[in-house]
């Protein structure tokens, strides 16, 4: 019995092919919607998530100053003796950059490019998880008398040199030339969205002698030992700084000391927010696509009941009438979140390709989209066919 | 069993709505037929004749009354006992064909045979046979879109006789076809009666066509008016 009534539902569809068409395409838009948009929020979750790691793990970074943007209060910078003091009394630092940021124009033959230069030390390489792609990085004698030697990123190195390596070249940054001595590996866009790769690094001390002429330090990055907790280092610090700031005990710290983790949450949860909101919005349009089933569905129950009352008076069971209309519409639905699922696949990897952020398959989203789109079609496609299967088989046979 | 009738209806009454707005179509019918007969159901509109046709082709239940077939009281049964009378025992023509729109007319022919589970080999050969019957061999696969109202009709005579019924129901058969479909429809209902002995009841307003029956029964009013046999005297 299940044989032929798959037989007979199978015919069903192929008899009623616009119809069939039509249900479908409702339940491939909805699904392939959602789960496309759901599919992308994540992959731009996880490449905020991973643009952050990429900062390096364990990190703390401590700048003056309480809050961005508006309102902010200015503050004053930290000094070189600030540093020696954090490297000095924070056992659980492993490793302190100081960092001091400048934007200026480098020059190379004809070309020039406007970038920041930023003036550091070997560590920053380490606590920033940068890799050379060629050349070294600053020797103890080049930090210490401030010599003028840099470490470019791989968008500098493409602005000035185009296809010629720059190791052993100078450029010129305002008035003074500057030997490229190494070339750091690319890293891309940043959690914030910019550039990474757009920056010269120099000895903090070539920068402030040369473009800053000061003793300040814009901002500290220390990477915490592994097995030291980072709250303790980041408490560390900022009863250190207060002291070292003179900061009064009613008042508040003029610094702000954040862990990468922190950075992470905000940002991630920003593009969560994000990916709801798209998985809203596309489950609208699963809806319409439902009632769009519905609709066509409705449209059709004159000729189905009389179908049905054609099946009924020839002496086909309620039960096998049913069970013919309830495979009818599993196929269908069942078909229509098939081919949902594979235009959402095509379309995710193909928008995260042009988006550049990973493609993630997402199990739970894909089963959801595809049992809402099988109950709708199940709904829509079942219950007016029970009513009709119901009918004494003459009534429905004069269905008008 | 042998010597009761195929059909006994005995005070069959049907009334359809409630209260002030009821309506009485059957007011007790008595009838009863026995096997290979060919039986004419006439009467004026509203007497009742395709009522009492829906009750003996269990489409329909009756108010009150007692339908017996082949001594089986069908009151009695269930609906799934009913439909599956119909598949094994009962075949039916309508005025208005009822075929399955867009499917071919081999498809329409075989869907009583997928029912009762017939292999597929077998189950093609009897509908190709059925459509040769009423001749329209090489017409297998068209829609009923694609043919005339005669060949329609003649799928919808193959699709009931297809399972060889008992008995084969026909209500107005002819009522929507031109004069000459409708003597070549009754020639082939009337062949099947003769050479496969299949129990015709056929309903029909048309003295024409009654005439290919045996007997004719004559409804007024809810009733049997008159019960006689084709060459009797009137």
């Amino acid at each position: 019995m299940l044989w032929n009534t798959l037989l007979l539902a199978l015919r069903a569809i192929r008899r009623n092919l616009m119809r069939s068409f039509l249900t479908i395409l409702g339940i491939v838009i909805g699904v392939a919607a959602v789960i496309t948009m759901v599919t992308l929020g994540n992959g731009a979750t996880k490449s905020v998530s991973d643009q952050i790691s990429s900062m390096g793990s364990n990190l703390v970074m401590v700048m003056p100053g309480q809050r961005f943007g508006p309102g902010a209060v200015a503050a004053a910078p930290f000094k070189n003796a600030d540093v020696e003091a954090v490297r000095s009394q924070i056992t659980g630092a492993r490793l302190v950059a100081p960092v001091v940021a400048k934007s200026a124009t480098a020059v190379y033959q004809a070309n020039n490019w406007s970038t920041v230069v930023y003036g550091s030390s070997n560590e920053y390489f380490e606590a920033g998880n940068w890799t050379l792609a060629a050349g070294r990085t600053f020797t103890e004698a080049e930090e210490r008398s401030g010599r003028a030697v840099c470490v470019i990123g791989d968008t500098v190195r493409e602005k000035l040199f185009g296809r010629q390596s720059p190791v052993g070249n100078d450029i010129r940054i305002k008035q003074f030339s500057c030997e490229v001595i190494g070339l750091l590996q690319a890293k891309g866009q940043s959690a914030m969205g910019s550039d990474q790769d757009d920056m010269v690094v120099m000895p903090l001390r070539t920068v402030q002698r040369r473009l800053s002429g000061s003793q300040d330090i814009g901002r500290l990055s220390i990477s915490v030992k592994e097995g030291v907790s980072i709250d303790t280092v980041k408490a560390q610090l900022t009863l250190l700084l207060r002291e070292r700031r003179n900061i009064a005990e009613n008042e508040d710290d003029d610094f702000r000391v954040m862990d990468t983790r922190q950075i992470a949450e905000t940002l991630t949860s920003t593009t969560k927010i994000l990916t709801m909101l798209l998985g809203a919005v596309a489950a609208v349009s699963l809806l319409v696509g439902g009632i769009g089933i519905m609709n066509i569905m409705l449209v059709s129950v004159t000729e189905r009941t009389r179908e049905i009352g054609i099946r009924l008076a020839i002496g086909a069971l309620e039960r096998e009438v049913l069970l013919q209309f309830l495979i009818e519409a599993v196929v269908l639905a069942s078909l229509g979140g098939l081919i949902g699922i594979a235009i959402a696949t095509a379309a995710s990897i193909f928008l995260a390709n042009l988006m550049a952020i990973p493609y993630l398959f997402d199990l739970g989203i894909n089963l959801l989209a595809f049992f809402f789109s099988a109950a709708i079609g199940v709904i829509f496609g079942y219950f007016p066919a029970r009513r009709a299967a119901g009918l004494n088989p003459i009534d429905a046979l004069r269905h008008e | 069993m042998s010597d009761a009738p195929l059909i006994r209806l005995s005070g069959i009454t049907k009334t359809y709505g409630r209260g002030q707005a009821a309506f009485q179509a059957l007011k007790g019918i008595d009838l009863a037929v026995e096997a290979g007969e060919f039986v004419a159901v006439m009467g004026p509109s509203g007497s009742g004749k395709s009522t009492v046709m829906n009750i003996l082709g269990c489409l329909d239940t009756p108010t009150s009354g007692s339908y017996e077939f082949e001594g089986v009281k069908v009151e009695q049964l269930t609906r799934n006992e009913r439909a599956l009378l119909r598949r094994n025992y009962l075949g039916f023509v309508f005025q208005g064909f009822n075929l399955l729109a867009r499917t071919t007319a081999l498809e329409n022919v075989e869907l009583p045979l997928i029912y009762r589970g017939e292999p597929l080999v077998r189950r093609h050969a009897a509908a190709r046979d059925a459509l040769r019957q009423v001749g329209l061999e090489g017409w297998e696969h068209h829609t009923p879109g694609e043919l005339s109202g005669g060949q329609q009709q003649r799928v919808a005579i193959a699709r009931a006789i297809v399972t060889r019924p008992h008995v084969l129901l026909a209500d107005e058969p002819t009522g929507n076809l031109d004069t000459r479909t409708s003597e070549e429809i009754m020639e082939l209902i009337a062949a099947f009666n003769r050479e496969l002995g299949i129990t015709v009841l056929m309903v029909t307003h048309e003295p024409d066509m009654a005439a290919h029956a045996r007997r004719v029964v004559r409804f007024v009013d809810g009733r049997v008016d008159s019960d006689r046999r084709n060459g009797e005297a009137g």
